[in-house]
């Protein structure tokens, strides 16, 4: 699904690289926690994913795909088969919880009858039935992220990245976004989460991808937020 | 749904910016209709061009005997008759010989469309007909007036070539060219010309920057929409065709206030209004038909220009 084979990724005008020589495979259905201190190239690592930017050295695979040799023009039909979902939640403030969802699917030119079955669906599946017709500011910080997610499931993506999407919420708030992340991962989408929120990656036992510093220093199957001593 | 979904979009847009839509509008129309009047100013002149070039002839006065008095005053005096390519007529009046050269030489040129002579007679009685009824024409004869050649040219604006041929030959007093007064009217036209193409250069470049600048802001202002799209899979051009149709339809809008304009300009200038067809009847004006070719291309150009100017600004300003 995702493989990084020794890639390292600097910045212009910045001496460290923001990535060090990181090497690692995700399979398809994993859940995968991405931790580590601010800086230390988790957000990189998700915007080599996402191809944003490109690597310096090293190669990413994502789907199969050389993502160096992916022209540009390709790079919009390979984020389709992706989802993704950010910390402050991205959603559009003029625009109805139901059409916010539909929006991803109208940029991409799905027909309207398609649309208007898939949206309320969902929405049903994220749990927010009933709320198609409310603005997103008249909803709790959990709602509009369970919004954000059934927009970036909505086109059932193979990939699901989530930058810390639990960063803005209460910790109640989010064991409910993490059991619905849990839920889309068992449907066999496979899910990368970058966090600080120690309290869920020791709840939840999945493999956990650490960087310091740029450099991959561990990968843990069923692992914890910190190091086990 | 694509469609629709589109414009939405765009009427979204538009009204966002409305300030800066009007004043594309406003920079469009007012460039096309420059560009669009100088088209059209072409045309005039080069209409004026055939009507009166038709009608002028270059004439050859031929000499006559006041003339080889007057040309030989000045000379016999000092006691030295001046050589071929002094005076005019100081060889005296026209000969038969001198005549029946002319004629022959003016009828061999490739230029020449047809020679009409002109003896004294007549042109005393037409001089009689124009301004008989003058003080001047009563004290006029026959023999003052010149025989000439009328000569009609195919291509008049080649008339110096005649001039520069029997201008100072034995028997010709002188060479006049009608277009010669024509053309510092053209050149004056011409200047003027060249001034709106400079003004439309100018209002041009002011709707450029206009749009670059319409679609900045519009971008920017756009940021989280945009953003979306990209992160969902929206195609490139997907995502800024919103932008460029926005930029055209002001475009197309300046356009097709521009094209009211040059219509207004013919209407109320030419033909009604101010009615310079009726008041200068001397004047061959464009027709409707001159107005009307020009608008398609006014709209194309206010179509493509706008949406180009769009679609450069947005590789710097819109990641996509």
């Amino acid at each position: 699904m995702i493989r990084f084979d020794n890639v390292s990724k600097s910045y212009p005008k910045q001496n460290r690289p923001a990535l060090r020589d990181v090497s690692l495979d995700i399979a398809k259905g994993e859940f995968v926690f991405l931790v580590g201190s601010s800086g230390s190239g988790k957000s990189t690592f998700l915007r080599l994913v996402l191809r944003e930017e490109r690597a310096s050295h090293g190669q990413v695979h994502v789907l199969g795909k050389d993502l160096a040799k992916l022209s540009n023009w390709k790079v919009p039909h390979m984020r389709r088969q992706l989802g993704t979902v950010f910390q402050d939640f991205r959603l559009l403030p003029n625009k109805t919880v139901a059409e916010n969802v539909a929006f991803a699917q109208e940029v991409i030119g799905k027909p309207r009858g398609e649309i208007r079955k898939a949206v309320p669906q969902v929405l049903e599946l994220v749990g927010l039935g009933g709320k198609e017709g409310r603005m997103p500011g008249e909803l709790s910080g959990g709602e509009q992220q369970r919004v954000a997610i059934a927009r970036a499931f909505v086109n059932r993506p193979a990939l699901l990245i989530a930058d810390e999407p639990t960063g803005n919420l209460d910790p109640q708030t989010s064991v409910g976004i993490m059991k619905l992340l849990d839920r889309i991962n068992r449907t066999g989408t496979t899910v990368i989460m970058a966090t600080h929120d120690q309290q869920i990656v020791d709840q939840m036992r999945k493999r956990v991808i650490e960087l310091e510093q740029g450099r991959l220093v561990r990968d843990q199957s069923r692992g914890v937020y910190g190091y086990q001593h | 749904m694509r469609a629709q979904f589109v414009m939405s979009e765009i009427g979204v847009g538009l009204r966002r910016n409305l300030t800066m839509t009007f004043a594309v509008i406003i920079s469009v129309a007012l460039s096309l209709a420059l560009f669009g009047g100088s088209l059209l100013m072409r045309d005039q002149v080069s209409a004026m061009k055939g009507f009166w070039y038709d009608k002028v002839n270059v004439t050859v006065y031929l000499c006559t005997k006041n003339d080889a008095i007057d040309a030989a005053g000045a000379p016999a005096t000092a006691g030295a008759p001046a050589a071929g390519g002094g005076k005019p007529c100081s060889k005296g009046a026209v000969t038969p010989e001198q005549k029946q050269g002319i004629e022959t030489e003016l009828k061999k040129m490739a230029l020449v469309q047809t020679v009409m002579y002109e003896s004294s007679d007549e042109a005393y009685k037409h001089y009689k007909e124009r301004f008989g009824h003058t003080a001047l024409a009563s004290v006029v004869t026959p023999d003052q007036m010149p025989d000439s050649f009328r000569v009609k040219l195919r291509n008049p604006e080649k008339y110096a070539v005649i001039t520069s041929a029997f201008a100072g030959r034995d028997g010709v007093q002188s060479v006049a060219d009608q277009s010669s007064e024509l053309d510092n009217l053209f050149a004056l036209l011409g200047t003027l010309n060249w001034a709106a193409l400079g003004i439309m250069l100018i209002m041009l470049i002011v709707a450029l920057l206009l749009i670059v600048n319409t679609v900045r802001v519009s971008a920017f202002s756009r940021r989280r929409e945009t953003g979306i799209m990209r992160l969902v899979g929206a195609s490139g051009f997907y995502i800024q065709v919103p932008f460029i149709m926005e930029a055209a339809v002001a475009g197309l809008i300046g356009a097709g206030l521009a094209c009211g304009m040059l219509g207004a300009g013919q209407y109320f200038v030419i033909d009604h209004g101010i009615a310079l067809r009726d008041k200068l009847q001397l004047i061959n004006f464009i027709g409707w038909d001159a107005v009307l070719t020009k608008l398609p291309l006014v709209l194309v150009i206010g179509l493509l220009m706008p949406s180009l100017a769009a679609f450069v600004a947005l590789r710097k300003y819109l990641k996509v």
